[in-house]
């Protein structure tokens, strides 16, 4: 089984101390984690966590088990590249007289679809958005602009296959949840169901 | 977590303070009200719950009291006086055992655990009296202990200011907790305190940790009572049972003609054996146990074929890479049970019944997957099987043990030389206690002869470090292990190193009076670490070559008697004054120094390439 880009998406309870015990799965096995987030999720308290890691699918799996059994991971999903829609922010701060003066420049950052979110005298700060290769060829072609900082965010992700959340969780908050849900229905009323 | 607690009521705290000093107690929310609490709370007429202004450690000890704790294991110290202090008003309602040292605690609360099956409970300081519980927590884990740790904690004013003996106790315990939780207010307390409980002893059991700051020991609020836990949303505790699985299974086994059932501690925790037994005797299918499975089935039963594993016994590894169906109970496939993967059962489809869903497919893929408490799955199974027997099959196991017996077992337990055997100590040790007793071992050579050799009719009656492989591990979990099971007779076994490592907890059992019957098998070796270097290694005994104190002489210094055997003519009557004798008392039985343990798979061999000597 060949490595390829997994994104894992972890939807928690809102803990102190929840994001070393995520990471820690990770290092314990030597695993390098290319991109990590963690934001609100669809539903109010719910934390969600975006990971991206370069791994077999065996691996994946596995570490994705592994934080569903962690007391305070609700749900754990892993999926490729073509399951999901992504998104990364990058931006680019760049001295304010290159760009005033070369028309070229303007261009390029048309074609690139930035957009200027700070203009000063001396620098101006741009934005894109987009996946990683686009985001990388508007760095290369500001980089002999006298591009002063570079910085971009981890990948969010959202599931194609995805109905959302809300409906899960409605179901996790119930003792005796519904038959699609991985809990146990004996589980409360174990004696009288198996007394031996 | 911060949204299941309701935010405190406006009133309460007008600034909101960095340093989280005790505050005026905020009106408990409705949600926390307990609906009733027992009749025994001494604090509490059974009615109405009526707010009491207690402090967080007199809502800590009514906590444990709920939950139906009556021993704690623990050593006190600067972070954690709040609660000792409370606790002297509670000596008659809670028993606490003063240790030697933290690891000593955390080991005894798992020898408790082991042999009671209750929760285990620690009290230990900040720094390092939480520092010291690391190994504990990681053997706890990975043999699925329920344990709640209660360390203290810097006042929460001081935490990162590298205050004396703080230490950052939740991120060094996380990778070695089932939860951990650091509490900096009181009102907390009682909802996570039931958590804990909750979480340690539900599902695959395992240790929490409770960090408590000073303040919070300290701080007076209105504790409206105690309401155990029952449910938490982000938790499953047990997986769904799925009946398309288990008929799956069913048809598999049905159909099966060499099937073969592997059972680990999952048995035990579970309280299945009855459940197990029910299944074995209907389907005819020979068993084998992990070490942390062995006692949930009698040795004598006719079913158990042995021991799986690298010191395993002979049939049960050999006959692993024959069977058709292989059905793992309660078991994980540790590598010291599969040897190479790639060489174990590959001809067998697998069924998988285990409550941790991350442990199928784990280490070995399972054709059927049954995830659930053991205690109602295997019901369900053996509700669709047909009786049936499997005379020819089982025959093979008993071929293999006349090997093994030949080769192996006879030398072992009736040597021919003068040079007295760790086998023969035990043989000796089932006669005379009759199956019944708790054994309690340590790691090394001695740990996989008692396995191999000890004979049960009771579960919960081995107790061991199986996982982690923790040396030192048996004199502190013993004497838990011996609370845990007061009744019984308690018997640790260690090795001349093992013994060195908790040596100091001969102060409890002086302390405590308790009844603990020890015995050291010593080979004047660390003899598993030498075995490998006179297998492996050339005979190159790099430091294994321990010298060791006067066992007996150490021992009486704790007012401890006992004697050193070193013929065979004293040892059957050693063993009954030690048995006899009316308190603790140690025995220290000299052994061949270069005797190996057999059968063995070596590391990096499949488990049918096991060598008989």
């Amino acid at each position: 089984m060949s490595k390829q880009e997994y994104t894992i998406t972890v939807y928690t309870e809102n803990q102190v101390g929840l994001l070393n015990r995520i990471a820690i799965l990770f290092s314990r096995r030597k695993i390098n984690v290319e991109s990590l987030n963690t934001s609100p999720s669809e539903v109010p308290g719910i934390h969600r966590f975006t990971v991206v890691v370069n791994e077999t699918e065996d691996v994946v799996r596995k570490l994705a088990r592994q934080m569903e059994k962690q007391v305070d991971v609700l749900r754990a999903f892993y999926n490729t590249g073509d399951e999901i829609v992504w998104q990364e922010l990058a931006l680019y701060k760049v001295p304010t007289p290159e760009i005033a003066e070369k028309v070229k420049v303007e261009r390029l950052l048309r074609e690139h679809g930035a957009r200027a979110v700070v203009i000063r005298q001396d620098y101006t700060v741009f934005e894109t958005t987009g996946q990683r290769e686009e985001t990388d060829k508007l760095l290369h072609v500001l980089e002999p602009f006298g591009l002063i900082e570079f910085v971009r965010s981890a990948r969010v992700a959202i599931i194609k296959a995805s109905d959302g959340f809300h409906a899960l969780l409605k179901d996790f908050e119930f003792r005796e949840p519904g038959p699609d849900i991985l809990e146990n229905e004996f589980l409360d009323k174990q004696d009288k169901v198996f007394a031996m | 977590m911060r949204d299941k607690y309701p935010p405190p009521a406006p009133v309460a705290s007008p600034t909101k303070s960095a340093d989280q000093q005790p505050s005026p107690p905020a009106p408990e929310p409705q949600a926390l009200a307990a609906p009733a609490l027992r009749s025994d709370d001494p604090l509490e007429p059974a009615q109405a719950p009526q707010a009491v202004t207690v402090t967080g450690s007199v809502a800590i000890l009514q906590a444990l009291l709920t939950e139906g704790v009556d021993t704690i294991f623990g050593y006190p110290g600067g972070a954690i006086m709040p609660l000792y202090d409370a606790l002297y008003d509670y000596t008659d309602r809670l028993e606490h055992v003063l240790v030697r040292h933290e690891q000593g605690a955390i080991h005894a609360a798992q020898g408790y655990a082991r042999s009671s099956g209750r929760v285990g409970v620690v009290f230990a300081t900040s720094g390092p009296g939480a520092t010291n519980l690391v190994t504990g927590l990681a053997d706890a884990l990975i043999d699925s202990t329920p344990l709640v740790c209660l360390t203290g904690q810097v006042f929460a004013h001081l935490l990162g200011t590298d205050a004396f003996q703080e230490t950052d106790v939740i991120n060094i315990t996380t990778p070695v907790t089932k939860w951990n939780y650091q509490v900096t207010d009181a009102t907390e307390l009682p909802e996570v305190l039931a958590k804990a409980f909750f979480i340690a002893r539900s599902g695959r059991p395992g240790p929490v940790v409770i960090d408590i700051t000073k303040n919070a020991q300290l701080q007076a609020f209105e504790f409206l009572g105690y309401t155990p836990c029952q449910h938490i949303r982000s938790y499953r505790p047990k997986p769904l049972v799925r009946p398309e699985y288990i008929r799956e299974a069913a048809a598999l086994i049905a159909a099966a003609e060499r099937p073969f059932v592997l059972f680990g501690q999952g048995v035990i925790l579970g309280n299945a054996e009855a459940e197990l037994r029910t299944f074995l005797e209907k389907t005819g299918i020979p068993a084998a146990w992990t070490i942390l499975g062995l006692s949930a089935l009698p040795t004598d039963h006719p079913l158990n074929v042995g021991m799986l594993g690298m010191h395993g016994n002979y049939g049960p590894n050999l006959l692993t890479n024959e069977c058709d169906v292989l059905i793992a109970i309660g078991m994980r496939f540790d590598d010291r049970v599969t040897g190479r993967l790639d060489k174990y059962a590959k001809q067998a489809q697998v069924i998988h019944l285990d409550i941790d869903p991350s442990e199928i497919d784990k280490n070995v893929k399972a054709r059927v997957p049954i995830w659930g408490d053991c205690k109602e799955t295997l019901p369900l199974l053996t509700a669709l099987l047909e009786p049936k027997t499997y005379p020819e099959w089982v025959q093979r196991f008993r071929d293999c043990d006349q090997k093994e017996q030949e080769a192996v077992i006879q030398n072992e337990l009736h040597p021919a030389s003068d040079t007295l055997t760790m086998g023969e100590v035990i043989r000796l040790l089932n006669e005379q206690t009759g199956g019944e007793a708790v054994i309690v071992t340590d790691v090394g050579q001695h740990q996989m002869v008692a396995c191999r050799y000890a004979r049960f009719k009771r579960t919960r009656s081995n107790v061991t470090s199986g996982g982690l492989g923790t040396m030192g591990f048996a004199l502190p979990a013993g004497i838990g292990a011996k609370f845990g099971a007061p009744g019984r007779t308690v018997v640790t076994i260690s090795g001349d190193g093992g013994f060195q490592m908790t040596i100091q907890e001969l102060g409890v059992i002086q302390q405590s009076g308790l009844q603990l019957k020890m015995i050291i098998l010593n080979n004047q070796f660390l003899g598993m670490v030498r075995q490998w270097q006179e297998l492996f290694h050339q005979r190159r005994y790099s430091f294994v070559d321990i010298v060791s104190p006067d066992f007996i002489t150490v021992a009486s210094g704790y007012g401890i008697p006992g004697q050193r055997v070193e013929q065979r003519s004293e040892l059957a009557s050693a063993l009954q004054t030690m048995l006899q004798h009316g308190g603790a008392y140690l025995l220290e039985i000299m052994v061949g120094k270069e005797n190996n343990v057999f059968p063995m798979v070596p590391q990096g061999c499949g488990v049918s390439e096991i060598r008989l000597k």
